[in-house]
């Protein structure tokens, strides 16, 4: 039996980055918001202690912050002609679960994308031509631009303390900032990082062959800070416990960090946790609001005036299906919108080997402590008779020396036993890490649908995700890939190893959880699942929050682009919904 | 929830609904318990899942894989504990991995598609038993390292099928728990005094590295910490 709830103005499914900003925004307009997260509350001071968050074991390979997979999870093929098999374990990414979502273990590394980005097929084919875009890539314009963006994106840098050096103010290059950047109406509300040894060696490196590098832009804390919301960070202590972790120490902005301390004392904002959403109910072309179940199977309907999808891309993905709203993808046809142009991230790089005299330290780290090249990134380079289009960065992060997962050894190193052991004990101190962080551009065969096997413990169909990396991303990675060779070669160590892009695509080892697509924007129902404010065609009190609104994922990291889309979609609905509820995006 | 409850009786206006519901629902401020934490899972030696033999062969596997040289092997440093208390627990138990079947053989860029961890190494020692004997050998622990090195070899190569399980699924989960066991927190049974710490000069669970951010290429070499606090050799 169904027990129906009181009625609210908004649901939000999922209480991660997005649902943070969803109800920080229309709570200030006096709406009655209620949130739904699967997972418990988690409240830094007691579950992220100092003294017991720095720990290998627990957070990262019993993946106590990420999501639970034998409640729900995806299987997984390359090619539509093979079986998809469960994800039985996590590894390629790691979505998050409980409150603040993947945003309490992400890094921190915080970007916009560049204005050409978001016009990754009318540019490239203005500048090179149409054939220059492979026929089997369907990559499209996003529908908004980087002007539109701009103010939101300046909202989530002083919401976060974001710490950088601007390469491009109102148009004015900047020295020691990215100059390729779009045009920024502030400055980064913070200073750079201090950087230790390994990034300076590799910014002297760059240097030296002719690029500019620059200081990423970190969600680690440089000073302390209070943002606008009146909530205070701490300085980081480079403690090298980000990147699938949570910060014990306020100075990694998440959604507990940032927003939640505000949020939460406002009367009309409530929050439930153990609340498993497994469909948004609709009538005559309206969502009425949500059914969950908690963890006792008690299952409710919770009705609303709007519903706000704020889950990882894959589960709003699922949500959308398993409602019924709109209508799946078919790679074979190319009809139907949702679950298409889901893509991801092309990472290669290059370890550089040091003697004994130059040590690294690389446990003094943070998330986002880096130097960066953005030479080879969108088409801030010439790409005419390359064969590809898109690029990505070039950087140095030190984020960790953590043990069980950084013990970086020469590739001639035997797999295991004495020569292992003593090569681990040789380099753990003596090796830098760079890295590609490169575009993946959609294509007609990578998508979402259902799993005609599998089932989750609600008895719903698995999602089913098809995926490999384009001809465009293998050659596009493997330029870059020669790019990062050329830097480590620059570096001055006694050996480079290249770990060029892995094809095909493999489930189990860690990438990175940059997933996008599935839920696309675009600017016509033909071509997309939401409008440019991340509205429904199908449902017009249906919003959808996160990286699957990306039509294809650029060579940045997401969270910056995100939570830009977030609050470029609630102004809108602020400025004009509100007042007349319907499509804000006539189609 | 407890943490809501606390925070109730501390004076922050919250919620009032059913009692089923009311448990999980979160509003007025932020329910804060000052002076708590959720401290790790630590080691248990009374939590194991090996029989003895299968302890053995543990042993003498790990040891194939981190020998002893002027720093300790894996066995010595209570990798096999560490090993036997995670296959008793909710890792050996694949709490929180999808455990449904059907299993099948999948492609390697599908991942695991074994059973859960703890069978995996039973079924795992046991077709290994089965086949040395089948053949005439000695048992696995009875072997030369050598032999004992060519067998874990072609485990990691996917060459020489087990019967029931996959070899070289088999292979990589004991390679991974050896690697979490030596470096991972001493809490957990493995890395004895953080002597693997020690061997590459980890400093383990610290806090604050401010001071050493300028090292200029210099070494930094400070004696590890556990997260279950500093611990004397």
């Amino acid at each position: 039996m169904t027990t129906i709830l009181p009625r609210r103005d908004v649901v939000i499914v999922g209480f991660g980055w997005t649902g943070a900003i969803v109800a920080e925004q229309l709570t200030q307009e006096g709406l009655d918001v209620l949130a739904l997260e699967r997972g418990h509350w988690r409240d830094t001071s007691t579950d992220y202690a100092v003294n017991n968050a720095q720990d290998e074991v627990r957070y990262r390979y019993r993946d106590e912050l990420f999501e639970d997979l034998s409640r729900e999870t995806l299987t997984f093929r390359n090619q539509s002609n093979q079986e998809a098999l469960p994800m039985r374990m996590l590894g390629s990414f790691l979505p998050g679960t409980n409150v603040g979502g993947s945003g309490v273990h992400w890094n921190g590394q915080t970007w916009r994308f560049l204005p050409t980005d978001f016009q990754a097929r009318s540019h490239n084919e203005e500048r090179y031509g149409a054939d220059a875009i492979d026929e089997e890539l369907t990559i499209q314009d996003w529908g908004v631009t980087y002007e539109e963006l701009e103010p939101h994106y300046d909202t989530f840098d002083k919401l976060c303390g974001i710490a950088g050096q601007a390469g491009n103010l109102g148009g004015e290059i900047q020295q020691g900032g990215n100059p390729f950047e779009g045009p920024r109406s502030s400055p980064y509300p913070n200073p750079p990082m201090d950087m230790v040894a390994a990034p300076l060696r590799f910014a002297d490196a760059a240097r030296e062959l002719g690029y500019q590098p620059f200081p990423g832009p970190s969600a680690n804390m440089s000073r302390a800070y209070t943002n606008p919301l009146g909530v205070s960070l701490a300085p980081c202590s480079y403690c090298g416990f980000c990147e699938k972790y949570a910060c014990g120490n306020y100075s990694k902005a998440t959604a507990a960090t940032t927003i939640l301390p505000a949020l939460m004392r406002r009367e009309n904002f409530t929050l439930k946790t153990g609340a498993m959403v497994l469909r948004v109910e609709t009538r005559g072309g309206r969502a009425t609001g949500v059914t969950y179940v908690t963890p006792e199977g008690d299952e409710f309907f919770q009705p609303a005036d709007m519903v706000f999808l704020c889950a990882y891309i894959t589960h709003n993905v699922n949500l959308l299906m398993q409602s019924g709203i709109g209508e799946i993808y078919d790679p074979r046809t190319g009809e139907g919108q949702v679950g298409r142009n889901y893509a991801y991230q092309t990472m290669s790089g290059a370890n550089v080997f040091y003697d004994d005299d130059f040590s690294v330290n690389p446990f003094v780290g943070a998330g986002a402590l880096g130097q960066c090249i953005d030479e080879f990134n969108g088409d801030n380079f010439d790409h005419e008779g390359l064969g590809f289009i898109g690029g990505g960065y070039i950087a140095q992060w030190q984020t960790n020396g953590r043990p069980i997962e950084h013990h970086p050894v020469p590739s001639d190193t035997p797999t295991f036993g004495l020569g292992w052991k003593q090569a681990v004990r040789a380099n753990y101190n003596h090796t830098i890490g760079i890295g590609a962080h490169g575009a993946s551009h959609s294509r007609r065969g990578n998508h979402l649908d259902l799993d005609p096997t599998y089932r989750d413990a609600y008895g719903r169909p698995l999602m089913r995700l098809t995926f490999d990396f384009s001809r465009n991303d293998i050659a596009m990675s493997a330029y870059l890939t020669d790019r990062v060779e050329e830097i480590a070669r620059a570096m001055g160590g006694n050996r480079v190893d290249v770990s060029p892009l892995k094809v095909p695509y493999d489930i189990k080892p860690y990438q990175t959880t940059h997933n996008t697509g599935g839920h696309i924007m675009g600017d016509s129902p033909d071509n997309s699942v939401t409008n440019k404010f991340n509205q429904s065609w199908d449902v017009s009190n249906l919003f959808l929050m996160g990286a699957g609104n990306f039509p294809q994922n650029p060579g940045y990291n997401p969270t910056g682009t995100v939570a830009a889309l977030a609050y470029h979609s609630l102004a809108e609905i602020r400025r004009s919904y509100l007042q007349n509820p319907g499509p804000l995006v006539q189609a | 929830m407890q943490l809501t409850r606390r925070a109730f009786l501390a004076g922050v206006s919250t919620f009032a609904l059913t009692a089923a519901s009311a448990a999980r629902e979160y509003r007025g401020g932020i329910p804060w318990e000052p002076g708590k934490a959720v401290p790790p899972p630590v080691y248990d030696p009374e939590q194991t899942f090996l029989t003895s033999e299968e302890r053995a062969f543990v042993t003498a596997a790990v040891d194939r894989l981190i020998p002893a040289d002027e720093y300790p092997s894996a066995s010595e440093l209570g990798v096999v504990d560490f090993i036997d208390h995670q296959l008793a627990g909710p890792f050996g138990r694949g709490d929180i991995y999808y455990m449904e079947g059907p299993f099948r053989d999948g492609l390697p860029t599908q991942g695991y598609q074994a059973q859960a961890p703890a069978l995996l190494y039973r079924q795992a020692i046991a077709d290994i038993r089965d086949g040395l004997a089948a053949a005439g050998q000695p048992d696995f622990i009875e072997l030369p390292d050598d032999e004992k090195d060519t067998l874990l070899t072609r485990l990691s190569k996917g060459e020489g099928e087990l019967s029931h399980t996959d070899g070289k699924t088999f292979f990589d989960t004991l390679w991974q728990n050896t690697q979490e066991g030596y470096f991972g927190d001493p809490v957990y049974g493995g890395n004895r005094n953080m002597e693997a710490w020690r061997m590459i000069n980890f400093p383990g669970a610290r806090y604050d590295y401010r001071p050493w951010i300028d090292h200029g290429g210099e070494a930094v070499i400070l004696d590890p910490v556990s997260v279950g606090g500093r611990m004397v050799p």
